[in-house]
């Protein structure tokens, strides 16, 4: 028993020392591009096709990708980008799982000549020269084009026809970055519009159940609710569940937003439930790679790329459903 | 004559009602429930919509089973001096399991597809439940350090089930466990009701919550008595996971879809709280399951209140947190005597002491 241990221990070890040499000698120049991206971890679907599209995209540009999970940990985070580093790769890439506390490792990554883009999630630090760019969707802007939609839509809005259009909010994770953004997007868009009002808003964590409980209390507390503008599709699922059960008809006589664009939303999009939603899209693969190559060859890159979004409403939910992936 | 004594009774009524341990978390839901009622003048209004009943209420009982199912366990293990906080865990893998055999099945939306998936995944909440018990009772492990291995990885095996993603099912069957209704009363308030009403009579009626409490007084005592302690604290933590697994079934079927990231996150301790509040002291023995059903309700009113009266979200967990601390403080027999000190003239306190 314990010589097999000592055997297996063995072979592990040379295993990991033989895959050491194979990556550095990757690393070297051989032309073509390697990237080392230290991924959040695959917590919901919206991330599981971020995953997907950045190792699509990487294969389709030819470029050579190592791939870690985090787990949802920082330290395993610094720990894959460390193992970059030491393996030469040509340029690092990653989603942050928290805003602070990268100052170190970063510096190292400079030191060391590779540029580092970040995607998705921003770091917090007053030094931007440690990373190239930041590619990820814009809050504010999907806050904006949701209320956009509504100043534009008011009076078919105002289901009840009294002259005033009252919103009701299903804000996500108290604190978040996508929360307090799609929050103050919606609001700036909507005080140009005087018969638009939030009339309460609370948070719902952006899940389902969050969402089903908070809309059920103010389907009893709020008076003549005409819309309701929540932070992600799935509180907008769930809101959808409580106004079924008030016995009102979802996207008809409560009119309902959201902000994400997953499978199941776009589903209710194209069922008529839902009647606006503005996409929060995860494919950023593409962009990352195009970034890539620029950066290896030392092409200016702007220090904010914003991910190609869209908006859907019921009609463009049905075309664009079959060939969605997530 | 008949007078002074009268007035005696009823005064002695009253203490004997405010010396109750159920008097301050009742007179705390009270007190929420006047709150929203103030805010919402139709707070308390029942109507019958689409054949059942609806209203403010109804949503509060039905909100408030999955903790209340949890908690039920939940005190049981406390009484036996544990702790299980894998509770919340066992209700992702319960539900994941249940949501992913239904979509792979051929009939998703059969009824008997919603059973077989029911039952699996309560079987899985079994085995689950053995080996909590088998950590504790049989390793001896503490048993926050045993509950916690399956807490942080009750979560990761949920993952692996539903493979990280959203599952959503459509299968009306398993729908109605959360949003379906038996002659006008939501099915899920039912069911948490039903465990409720028979884990009260079998421990009430036998004397396994004799044994329950010897147990949790002093184990080895017990067993030098007689009893088996090691099959009582097995059999308790499965029968929290047992309960967990209904509450997670529950939960997903309340929005036919199962996040193992969310699904039942932090229900271990509401229904932690739901039995403290209830007046069953952590440190084992005696249990009130009465205690537990008005704090799981008062933990449901709690979460009820913050939407209803408007409550900014960042001040959330603030207003949570000053309700909880009140009721137990009103609880504590310490804080109590201290308020009542005050109050009352110091000779009478001295007679006290001297008597």
């Amino acid at each position: 028993m314990k010589k097999t241990l000592i055997g297996l221990c063995a072979l592990a070890l040379g295993g990991m020392s033989l895959s050491a040499c194979g990556s550095s000698e990757e690393g070297a120049d051989d032309g073509s591009i390697t990237m080392g991206f230290a991924q959040v971890g695959a917590e919901s679907g919206w991330r599981t096709a971020n995953t997907t599209s950045i190792q699509e995209s990487a294969k389709e540009a030819g470029i050579d990708l190592k791939f870690s999970d985090a787990q949802q940990k920082q330290e395993n985070q610094i720990k894959s980008i460390r193992s970059y580093i030491q393996q030469k790769v040509d340029v690092i890439a990653f989603s942050p799982v928290v805003e602070t506390g990268w100052d170190a490792v970063l510096q190292e990554a400079k030191r060391a000549n590779i540029p580092v883009v970040l995607t998705d999630r921003a770091v917090d630090t007053e030094d931007t020269s440690l990373y190239v760019t930041f590619i990820g969707s814009d809050f504010v802007e999907e806050g904006e084009k949701a209320g956009q939609w509504l100043v534009d839509n008011a009076e078919a809005s105002d289901v009840d026809k009294d002259g005033t259009v009252n919103v009701v909010e299903l804000q996500g994770t108290t604190g978040s970055a996508p929360a307090l953004d799609r929050k103050k997007g919606f609001e700036d868009v909507i005080s140009a519009e005087s018969k638009i009002k939030v009339t309460a808003s609370q948070t719902g964590d952006f899940t389902r159940d969050g969402g089903k409980q908070v809309m059920e209390a103010f389907l009893q507390s709020t008076p003549k609710i005409d819309v309701v503008y929540a932070h992600n599709d799935d509180m907008g699922l769930g809101a959808i569940e409580a106004i079924k059960a008030a016995g009102k008809k979802p996207g008809t006589d409560i009119k309902i937003i959201t902000v994400d664009a997953v499978k199941d939303g776009m589903t209710a999009l194209a069922a008529g439930e839902i009647n606006f939603i503005v996409e929060c899209s995860p494919l950023l693969g593409e962009q990352l790679m195009d970034v890539a190559e620029k950066v290896v060859a030392g092409e200016e890159v702007p220090d904010r790329i914003v991910t190609e979004e869209t908006t859907f409403t019921p009609e463009q939910a049905a075309e664009a459903l079959p060939d969605r992936k997530y | 004559m008949p007078e002074p004594t009268r007035t005696m009774a009823v005064k002695e009524v009253g203490a004997r009602a405010v010396s109750h341990r159920l008097f301050w978390p009742l007179a705390a839901l009270g007190t929420l429930l006047a709150i929203n009622l103030i805010a919402t003048p139709t707070f308390f209004n029942v109507r019958i919509q689409d054949g059942h009943l609806y209203g403010s209420l109804v949503d509060i009982v039905r909100n408030g089973a999955p903790v209340l199912l949890v908690g039920i366990g939940m005190t049981l293990v406390i009484a036996t001096r544990g702790i299980d906080l894998s509770v919340g865990a066992v209700a992702a893998i319960a539900g994941a399991v249940a949501c992913v055999y239904i979509v792979k099945s051929p009939a998703d939306g059969a009824v008997g597809t919603a059973v077989v998936a029911i039952s699996m995944a309560l079987a899985v909440c079994v085995a689950l439940g053995l080996w909590n018990g088998f950590l504790v009772a049989v390793v001896g492990i503490q048993p926050i350090i045993a509950t916690l291995v399956l807490m942080v990885a009750g979560r990761g095996i949920a993952m692996l089930v539903t493979g990280g993603q959203i599952t959503t099912v459509n299968n009306d069957a398993f729908a109605a466990l959360a949003s379906g209704h038996l002659l006008t009363l939501p099915v899920a308030a039912l069911i948490a009701l039903g465990v409720f009403a028979a884990t009260q009579i079998v421990v009430r009626r036998t004397a396994l919550g004799l044994l329950i409490e010897s147990v949790g007084i002093n184990p080895e005592a017990s067993r030098l008595a007689g009893v088996r302690s090691r099959t009582i604290i097995w059999t308790v933590y499965v029968f929290a996971a047992l309960c967990a697994g209904a509450a997670g079934l529950i939960i997903a079927a309340n929005t036919h879809s199962v996040n193992a990231n969310s699904l039942g996150l932090w229900i271990e301790l509401d229904a932690i709280l739901a039995v403290v509040i209830g007046g069953t002291s952590l440190a084992g023995g005696r249990f009130s399951l009465t205690g537990t059903l008005v704090g799981a309700m008062l933990i449901a009113t709690l979460t009820r209140t913050i939407p209803n009266i408007g409550i900014p979200a960042e001040a959330n967990y603030l207003f949570k947190a000053l309700v909880v601390v009140i009721v137990c403080l009103l609880q504590s027999p310490k804080a109590r005597a201290v308020l009542q000190r005050r109050r009352e003239p110091i000779p009478t306190s001295r007679e006290e002491a001297v008597v």
